[in-house]
């Protein structure tokens, strides 16, 4: 069914926004899609119909682009949709037994969304979260190192629309059409919530600080810039850089690595603020 | 000699405020793009040449020298597209990175921008990670506040705009050509090459695309100069780079590392393997790298090394896996992967993914013999070398590899009219 009037009245304005950006029309079709899907929670015929009229393009041609591309939905998915990764790493990990005791708890396959319209849930693929498997999305968020009591209880907290918060996210979930107008291109006022990144992200610099390793000093500098962006680069570690080899491996190839050039440690440039 | 870590891209991401302009200029950062705007921009071009910064998104292709591919004085629009569809399975480095430094990705995106004159840069991020496009919009509106993007960037005549732009969930958009299409509005099909995007990219205009990392590596090079990002890693393998330890390790993580470190070393550093395990195999660059075994423990991670090795330093994508794991339905997996992401254009990777799948399915039930297993390869050989693009060749290493390594476990399911391991074993919550 075709958009009608007062939907196409309130998109238009967001519509012309998203084309406004690109050099080419044609590139807004990927955002202007997901703007459908906000208003609809899937791409509905009428969505392709209005996408293709904006752009001037067939609704063949809009379709052909829509069933390319899996995070477009051509039937309602829940308010919550979730996604369990069960590439490699995470359904060795538990992924597979995760996907497969939520679709019986939930009692829903691929794609499907309980009777209550609540959660609805997918398989996913590599959501680049790997150090943290197995992982879970719900709506586009990241659920870490997730167990089956902590999947059940997501679900079951999701179907009572408890609030519930992403690992490394902001402090609540929107919804999943919320998320769809900020794939479209809108903005809402969490992207300061949440840390910067998650413990698994950290591990390898904790260990540096520890061992007081960092990147090489440049070479003595010609102008202030670098050596004030190098300060704050080594901090103190500099000061208390630790016995080498602590953690180093025994067969380490010396001679492999390019010695460091012009490596000396300078000091007299460093209270300056650099100009700008 | 150089530490065994080197924090410079990740240095700052326990700072919690990092992902804010106040955060990233307190670390240091935006002193690059002054410095980069007080230079030609062929100079620009010629530190990062010299840096020997290799691109970061797999393929290695030295920056510098792409970046010098385009066009001079051509009166022609140019774009600079990064890519930052971080899909391969095991990488999860250009997302934590633009999770916690932004800043560094747009900064490094201005220099780049300058330096091959686009006054129009993308940003093409996977749609499936909803936080870090929050953050990504969120640096770039601070950073046209602060006059770093816009018209006329801090007097230096030179303008423009970076457009964060969604995709929405295909693998083939990492390959560069599938992804101009993608971001042209149309299904991710790969082009054909030549032309290269250097001379008609999107919108048929020349057009540089980098990986995330290779872009957020250049203000660092530009503020300390390109010997001293060579003077860490290999002598053809310089710099740093993130290296993501995913799987049955201690303590997985991100370690960002001299190009050069072994797993031996990542792996003493993370803990070793998980308590009274073994390691089985594991991938240096993602799966479509292929697996390697406990005999390359020393193997340097460099690309000419791991090449050297039969496999790819890629993505710098670690997943290791113990003893409980059965390679035969770890290669499955992600042979079903391919084929989900095979898009289709050319006959060699939608058919033979599809046919790998069936084969692989009947050896991990225990119903394929060894002339399947030969068929199999048969096919691999098939799709290496005449897909249309790199994700068809990805496809067959993880299987080529396992076969290399593990043929008599693919034969002992057949014996044995079945997968003898107990997936619970593997799981992050398995107690043996």
């Amino acid at each position: 069914m075709p958009f009608s009037d007062d939907v196409r009245s309130r998109l238009d304005a967001d519509a012309a926004q998203i084309i406004g950006k690109y050099p080419g029309p044609r590139s807004a079709l990927l955002p202007l899609l997901h703007l459908v899907q906000s208003e609809e929670g899937y791409v509905s015929a009428g969505g392709i119909e209005y996408c293709a009229g904006k752009l001037g393009l067939t609704e063949t041609d809009v379709t052909a682009v829509v069933s390319f591309y899996t995070m477009y939905k051509r039937r309602p998915v829940g308010k919550y949709h979730v996604g369990v990764c069960t590439n490699t790493v995470c359904g060795v990990m538990g992924g597979n037994q995760l996907l497969a005791e939520l679709r019986e708890h939930l009692a829903v396959g691929d794609d499907e969304v309980t009777p209550d319209g609540q959660v609805s849930l997918e398989h996913l693929e590599c959501n680049a979260a790997c150090e943290y498997a197995p992982v879970m999305m719900v709506n586009w968020e990241f659920f870490d190192n997730m167990t089956p009591q902590s999947a059940r209880q997501l679900a079951d907290d999701l179907r009572a629309d408890h609030n519930v918060a992403p690992t490394r996210g902001p402090g609540r979930l929107v919804t999943w059409r919320e998320a769809a107008r900020i794939l479209a291109g809108f903005n809402d006022d969490l992207a300061t919530e949440g840390p910067a990144a998650g413990p698994a992200d950290l591990v390898g610099l904790k260990i540096a600080k520890e061992h007081g390793w960092t990147a090489p000093e440049p070479g003595q500098g010609e102008d202030s810039d670098r050596h004030a962006l190098r300060r704050v680069a080594r901090g103190k570690a500099l000061r208390s850089r630790g016995p080498r080899g602590a953690c180093g491996p025994s067969g380490r190839a010396i001679l492999r690595r390019v010695p460091q050039r012009g490596a000396k440690r300078s000091g007299g440039f460093r209270g300056v603020v650099p100009p700008g | 000699m150089t530490d065994t870590l080197t924090p410079v891209l990740t240095a700052y991401w326990d700072q919690p405020d990092i992902f804010t302009i106040d955060g990233y200029r307190r670390a240091g950062g935006w002193q690059a793009l002054p410095k980069a705007l007080g230079m030609t921009p062929d100079e620009v071009v010629a530190i990062v040449k010299s840096s020997g910064l290799r691109g970061r998104g797999g393929a290695g292709f030295p920056t510098g020298v792409k970046w010098s591919f385009l066009p001079q004085n051509d009166n022609k629009p140019h774009y600079l597209v990064v890519n930052a569809d971080e899909s391969e399975p095991g990488a999860c480095k250009d997302v934590p990175l633009m999770m916690a430094t932004p800043h560094t990705l747009i900064e490094g995106a201005a220099i780049a921008s300058y330096a091959i004159r686009a006054s129009h840069a993308f940003i093409y991020v996977r749609g499936e990670v909803l936080h870090v496009i929050r953050r990504l919009r969120h640096a770039v509106q601070e950073a046209y506040a602060a006059g770093y993007l816009g018209r006329n960037i801090r007097g230096s005549g030179f303008d423009l705009d970076v457009i964060i732009h969604a995709g929405a969930g295909a693998y083939i958009c990492g390959e560069e050509t599938a992804l101009l299409d993608s971001l042209e509005g149309r299904r991710g099909l790969p082009r054909n090459k030549p032309p290269f995007p250097a001379v008609a990219g999107v919108y048929a205009l020349p057009t540089n695309v980098n990986n995330v990392e290779s872009i957020a590596s250049v203000p660092s090079i530009v503020v300390n100069g390109g010997d001293w990002f060579a003077s860490v890693g290999t002598e053809k393998s310089k710099g740093f780079g993130i290296f993501n330890l995913s799987g049955h390790v201690t303590t997985p993580g991100t370690y960002e590392a001299p190009l050069g470190i072994t797993l031996r070393e990542l792996l003493e550093l993370s803990g070793g393997m998980r308590g009274g395990h073994r390691i089985k195999f594991w991938t240096a660059g993602g799966s479509s790298a292929g697996i390697l075994t406990d005999q390359h423990l020393d193997v340097p991670l460099d690309f000419e090394s791991v090449a050297a090795a039969g496999s790819q330093l890629g993505t710098r994508s670690v997943q290791i896996f113990d003893e409980t794991t059965c390679v035969v339905g770890a290669v499955l997996r992600w042979t079903e992967f391919y084929q989900h992401e095979s898009c289709g254009k050319c006959t060699p990777c939608r058919e033979g993914t599809f046919w790998l799948v069936r084969l692989l399915e009947q050896l991990e039930h225990g119903q394929g013999s060894e002339e399947d297993l030969e068929k199999l390869l048969d096919i691999c050989d098939n799709i290496t070398g005449r897909a249309f693009c790199a994700l068809g060749d990805s496809a067959t290493p993880p299987i080529t590899s396992a076969v290399r390594y593990f043929r008599d476990e693919f034969m002992q399911h057949h014996k044995e009219g079945g997968c003898r391991f107990d997936p619970a074993l593997s799981t992050a919550w398995s107690t043996t």
